[in-house]
C-alpha cells in the first residue's frame, strides 16, 4: 500500500541536505510532531498569519508610499483634490489607492489585518489565561506575548500616522499632547521626537523606519522565540481523554496538521482579501490632509487605542501647578495606569500565582476556567476594566446613536470601571463554583436522563446515568484543592513560608484561592458529600423533591 | 530539540474503530434505550462537548470507503481547480482590462479593479483552503499518536558537570582572581552604554521658550514697528483679513489665523506655525458675556478670541454650539464656555482656552498682542 521509499527527486535533494546538515535526524524526530488539537489554539495561529500577511502587503507598499512631509500641490487621478497642498506621504498614498492597480487592495488588506492581528493577539491571551496555559513551563512565552501586544500597539499607531491625512495628523497630535505632559523630560522628548515643534518635516520619516523596519524586525524575532518554545515545550492540551501531563494525543504534524495550518493560513488571508475588496477601511482621501486646525467629530482611533482614548476621555481634569511647574494628571493617569495595570498585572500574574498556591509543578493539561474560580473571576475583572475604557473611547458615538446623556456617560464610566470589575469578579466566582456543583453532582449522582420512573409504590423519580466516559474524564480533571498546613501549629510554631508579613499575606491569600473550592470526586459506594444520595454506578434514581 | 517520537498507535488505536464509527449513522443503534413518550430526549444522545474537542480527520483509523473517497477527491479537485479559475481570472482582469483606456485612473475604476483583483484574490485564497480542509477531513488516513512529554530540565548529572566546566572556565581566563581586570573591564563598558544616547541629541532642538510664544507675537511685533495697533485677522482657507462687519451676526465661529503667515513663514514651516497660531472667533451675544477681570477690551462688541488647540492634548476644539455658547473639542469632549474666558465646563481639559487680546484698526479686527500664556497641552516647564 505505502510505499517505503520517497521518489528519488526528493530522497536525493534530503540526503543532499543531511550530508551538510545532518537535518534528516531532526526532521525525523519533527516529522510526525503530536499537535493536540482544539479550536481555540487556532486563535494564535490567526495572529501569526496576520502578521505574514502584513509583511507581505507592507513590502508591496513601501515600493510606492514616500515617507516625506515636502508639501506638495496635489494634482492626480482623484480629481477633488487637485490643486490642494499636502504632503507628499499623502500624495503618495492616494497614488497607491487610485493609481497603483491592486494598491488600494493591498492598501485595505494592510490594514485589515493589523486590526485582525491586535484582535487575534487578544483573544489568543484570553484563551491562555483562561485556562492557565501560561503556567510553568510556559511563562517565557506568555511575557513574550505581552510584548508582542504592546509592540503591536505601537506600531499599529505608527502605521496609522503615516499617511498624514487629517485623522492621522490628529493621532499624532494626541501623541505629542501625552509625550509633552511627562513630568521633567516631556518637553525634551517631545522636540527630539518630533524634530522640532509639532508636526515639523521629521515625524512622518522617522516613524515611517520604525514603523518598517525596527518594529516589524523586533515582533518577528519575538514570533521566532515564541513559535520555537512552544515547538521545544510542544503544546498543551485541553483536558479530554488521552490528554495528561506525561502524554500528548493527537495527529501528526505531517501531514494532517502542516494540511489544516495551511489551510488555516489560506482561510487567513482569504478572509482578508474579501474584506480589503468589499469592505472599505481608511478611506483617506474622504479625510484630506493634515491640517493643525480641522477635525471631524467621532475621530476615533483603531480598536487597539480605544482604551487609551476612552481613559483620556473619561478622566476628571486634574492638574497641578506649583513653583513654576506643572503636572497634569489628567493626561498622565489615563496615559499610563490603566494599561499599566493590565500590562503588569499580565506579567507578573503567573509568578503570583504560583507563590500564592505554592504549584512549582509543571502543567501541560489545561485548567477548565471553572476549576480556577479566583482566576477567572480575575481575569473577567481585567476584562471588565478594559472593556468599559474600551467602550468609553467611543462615547460621543453613544451619546449621538442612543440620545443619551454626554455627561452622564461619562460619569457612568467614571464609576464603572471601579464599580464593573468587581462585579465581574464576584459574579463570574459564583458562576465557576456553581459549575463545579453541577460537575460534582454528575460526577457523585450521575446525569439526569430524562426518564421518570414509577417505583412499586407510586412515587415518581428521574433516573440518573453516569455520565459519558468523555465527560467523565473531562470533569475529574479538575485538581480537588487540598487545604494547606495551618498557618500555626498547635504548640503555635508558624510553618514554613507563612513567617512575616509576606508570609502571612501569602496564607491569606492562598485561603483566598482555595477556601470555597468544591471537591469533585468519584466515591466508590458510601455517602456523598452534598446530597448524601450514593451510587454513581448503577443506575440508580433519586426522588424528584430533592 | 529533545523531543523523540515514540508513537503509540497501539494504544490510541484500539479506540479508534469506536471513535471512527461516531461520526456514522450506527451510533443511535449502538445503544437502543426504551425511551418514554413525551419526555424530553435522553441527554446522552446530545452531542457533547467534550466530543467535539478533536475534529478528526474521518477516515482516521479506518479504510476508507472507495466510493465515498473518489467522490471527495472530486469535490476537492472542483475546489482546487475553482482557485485555479480564481488566479487565472486575477491575472487576465489584470493583463486584458484594467489597464484598458490608459490605466486605472479615478475613484470608479479604482474601486472596479479593486473589486475584481480582491473578488479573485479571495475566490482563489478561500477556494484553496475549503479544498484542503475537505482533503484533511475526508482523505487522509491518519491515526491519531501518542508521545511523550519530557520535562525539559538537564539531569543533575549534566548541571553538575555544566556549573564544573563554567567554573573551570572562569577560572581558566582569570577573571576571578583578577581583579584589576574585572573592574577595568566593567568600567570601560559602562560608558558604552551611553553612547547611542548621546548620539540622539540631535533628534531636535532642545525646548528653550518655543513653547511660550506663537507667530501672532512676531506678527504683533511687525505691526507696532509699522506704527500700526496689532495684526490683522485672516479667514484660515480664504486667507482674506477680516472686518468686523463681516462678522457681525452674532453665534458664529470662525477660524482665523495672523496675517502673513503664509508669506512671511519658510514654506515647511508653515504648518508648524499654523498649529500654534490657529484660533478661532466667536461672536457672543453682547447680553451674555462676561468679560474676564482684566480682559475687559480684549473683545469687539463681544467678538472674542481663544486658542483653537484644546489645552487637554492638542486636539483643535472645532465645535461651537451656538444655544449653550460652548467650545467642544471633538477627540475627548472637553467643554469650554465661551462667554465666560473659555472655562473648562466638562471634560478632562484643567485649563481653559488662551484669549487673544483684540481691537480694531481702521476698520479690521486686529490681535494686539500674542496669548499672554502658552497654547495647547500642559507642560512641566509651564509653571
Amino acid at each position: 500500500m505505502s510505499q517505503t521509499t520517497a521518489p528519488q527527486s526528493v530522497d536525493a535533494s534530503l540526503n543532499w541536505l543531511d550530508d551538510r546538515l545532518g537535518s534528516t535526524t531532526f526532521m525525523k524526530r519533527n516529522l510526525k510532531k503530536v499537535f493536540p488539537d482544539h479550536w481555540s489554539f487556532m486563535l494564535g495561529e490567526i495572529a501569526l498569519y496576520s502578521f505574514i500577511i502584513l509583511l507581505l502587503t507592507g513590502t508591496f507598499l513601501t515600493l510606492w508610499f514616500q515617507p516625506s512631509m515636502q508639501e506638495v500641490v496635489y494634482n492626480g487621478s482623484y480629481t477633488k483634490l487637485n490643486g490642494v497642498k499636502m504632503s507628499q506621504a499623502y500624495a503618495s498614498t492616494l497614488e497607491i489607492s487610485f493609481d497603483v492597480r491592486g494598491g488600494l487592495l493591498m492598501r485595505q488588506i494592510h490594514h485589515w489585518a493589523a486590526v485582525l492581528f491586535m484582535a487575534s493577539i487578544l483573544a489568543h491571551m484570553l484563551r491562555v489565561f483562561f485556562t492557565g496555559a501560561y503556567r510553568k513551563p510556559r511563562e517565557l512565552n506568555w511575557l513574550i506575548g505581552i510584548g508582542m501586544f504592546t509592540l503591536g500597539m505601537l506600531e499599529g499607531l505608527f502605521g496609522y500616522s503615516l499617511p498624514d491625512d487629517l485623522l492621522s495628523g490628529t493621532g499624532l497630535r494626541i501623541t505629542q499632547g501625552v509625550t509633552e505632559s511627562i513630568p521633567l523630560v516631556g518637553t525634551y522628548l517631545y522636540m527630539f521626537l518630533f524634530g522640532g515643534e509639532f508636526p515639523g518635516q521629521d515625524i512622518v520619516p522617522r516613524l515611517f523606519t520604525i514603523h518598517v523596519l525596527l518594529i516589524p524586525g523586533l515582533i518577528l524575532g519575538m514570533v521566532t522565540a515564541h513559535m520555537m518554545i512552544m515547538w521545544h515545550q510542544k503544546h498543551t492540551a485541553m483536558p479530554v481523554k488521552n490528554q495528561t501531563e506525561q502524554q500528548v494525543y493527537g495527529y501528526p504534524f505531517y501531514p494532517v496538521f502542516m494540511a489544516k495550518t495551511g489551510a488555516y493560513f489560506l482561510f487567513t488571508f482569504g478572509v482578508l482579501a474579501l474584506m480589503g475588496a468589499f469592505v472599505q477601511i481608511n478611506p483617506i482621501w474622504l479625510f484630506g490632509p493634515y491640517d493643525p486646525g480641522a477635525i471631524s467629530a467621532g475621530s476615533q482611533p483603531d480598536w487597539y487605542m480605544g482604551v487609551l482614548e476612552g481613559a483620556l476621555r473619561i478622566m476628571p481634569n486634574w492638574e497641578i501647578s506649583a513653583w513654576g511647574h506643572t503636572v497634569s494628571f489628567n493626561v498622565l493617569i489615563p496615559a499610563t495606569v490603566p494599561l499599566g495595570i493590565i500590562f503588569t498585572g499580565a506579567a507578573v500574574w503567573p509568578f503570583v500565582e504560583a507563590w500564592v498556591t505554592g504549584d512549582k509543578r509543571h502543567h501541560n493539561v489545561n485548567t477548565r476556567p471553572r476549576n480556577a474560580p479566583v482566576r477567572t473571576a480575575t481575569g473577567m475583572a481585567a476584562v471588565t476594566f478594559y472593556g468599559m475604557l474600551w467602550i468609553a473611547g467611543a462615547n460621543d458615538v453613544l451619546a449621538d446613536k442612543f440620545h443619551l446623556s454626554m455627561f452622564g456617560i461619562t460619569w457612568f464610566f467614571r464609576v464603572g470601571i471601579f464599580i464593573g470589575p468587581y462585579l465581574a469578579f464576584v459574579i463570574t466566582k459564583r458562576i465557576c463554583l456553581g459549575l463545579q456543583r453541577k460537575d460534582a453532582n454528575i460526577i457523585g449522582h450521575g446525569e439526569e436522563s430524562g426518564i421518570i420512573m414509577m417505583s412499586p409504590d407510586g412515587r415518581y423519580s428521574e433516573r440518573h446515568e453516569p455520565a459519558r466516559e468523555e465527560k467523565r474524564v473531562t470533569i475529574l480533571s479538575k485538581e480537588n484543592t487540598r487545604p494547606e498546613a495551618p498557618a500555626k501549629d498547635a504548640r503555635g510554631i508558624p510553618a514554613p513560608g507563612s513567617k512575616g508579613p509576606l508570609g502571612h499575606l501569602r496564607s491569606r491569600l492562598n485561603r483566598a484561592w482555595t477556601f470555597d473550592d468544591i471537591p469533585v470526586e468519584e466515591h466508590e459506594h458510601g455517602e456523598h458529600g452534598e446530597g448524601g444520595h450514593g451510587g454513581v454506578e448503577g443506575r440508580e434514581s433519586r426522588p424528584l423533591s430533592r | 530539540m529533545s523531543d523523540d517520537n515514540k508513537d503509540d498507535t497501539g494504544a490510541a488505536g484500539s479506540e479508534e474503530p469506536r471513535r471512527g464509527a461516531r461520526g456514522g449513522d450506527g451510533r443511535r443503534e449502538e445503544a437502543p434505550r426504551e425511551r418514554v413518550i413525551r419526555t424530553p430526549s435522553p441527554a446522552r444522545d446530545k452531542e457533547l462537548l467534550a466530543e467535539g474537542d478533536i475534529s478528526a480527520p474521518a477516515g482516521a483509523g479506518e479504510q476508507l470507503d472507495e466510493a465515498s473517497a473518489k467522490r471527495a477527491e472530486r469535490v476537492v479537485a472542483t475546489f482546487f481547480l475553482l482557485a485555479f479559475a480564481g488566479s487565472v481570472g486575477f491575472i487576465a482582469y489584470y493583463i486584458g482590462w484594467s489597464g484598458r483606456d490608459g490605466g486605472m485612473h479615478g475613484v470608479d475604476r479604482a474601486r472596479e479593479s479593486n473589486f475584481w483583483l480582491g473578488g479573485m484574490m479571495a475566490l482563489s485564497f478561500l477556494a484553496l483552503a475549503i479544498g484542503v480542509t475537505i482533503w484533511v477531513r475526508r482523505l487522509m488516513t491518519s491515526k491519531p499518536i501518542i508521545q511523550e512529554r519530557h520535562l525539559p530540565a538537564a539531569d543533575e548529572e549534566t548541571r553538575a558537570g555544566f556549573n564544573e566546566d563554567f567554573m573551570e572556565g572562569a577560572v581558566d581566563s582569570g577573571i576571578t582572581k583578577r581583579p584589576l581586570l574585572r573592574r577595568t573591564l566593567l568600567l570601560a563598558s559602562a560608558p558604552l552604554g551611553l553612547a547611542p544616547l548621546v548620539l540622539l541629541r540631535d533628534l531636535g532642538p532642545l525646548p528653550e521658550k518655543k513653547l511660550r510664544s506663537t507667530f501672532w507675537a512676531k506678527a504683533v511685533e511687525e505691526a507696532h514697528k509699522q506704527g500700526k495697533k496689532g495684526v490683522r485677522l485672516v479667514v484660515d482657507g480664504t486667507n482674506r483679513p477680516l472686518r468686523v462687519s463681516d462678522f457681525s451676526s452674532p453665534g458664529s465661529m470662525i477660524t482665523v489665523l495672523p496675517e502673513g503667515i503664509e508669506e512671511h513663514v519658510p514654506e515647511e514651516q508653515v504648518l508648524t506655525e499654523t498649529a500654534k497660531a490657529v484660533t478661532i472667533l466667536i461672536n457672543v451675544p453682547a447680553d451674555e458675556f462676561k468679560p474676564a477681570k482684566g480682559r475687559e477690551n480684549w473683545h469687539v462688541n463681544g467678538i472674542v478670541a481663544y486658542s483653537k488647540i484644546c489645552t487637554h492634548v492638542g486636539c483643535p476644539a472645532a465645535l461651537y454650539e451656538q444655544t449653550t455658547h460652548h467650545i467642544l473639542c471633538p477627540c475627548h469632549q472637553s467643554t469650554f464656555d465661551a462667554t465666560n474666558a473659555a472655562k473648562v465646563v466638562f471634560g478632562p481639559a484643567a485649563r481653559p482656552l488662551p484669549q487673544l487680546p483684540l481691537s480694531v484698526e481702521d476698520g479690521y479686527i486686529v490681535a494686539t498682542s500674542d496669548y499672554h500664556e502658552p497654547i495647547g497641552p500642559s507642560f512641566w516647564e509651564r509653571g
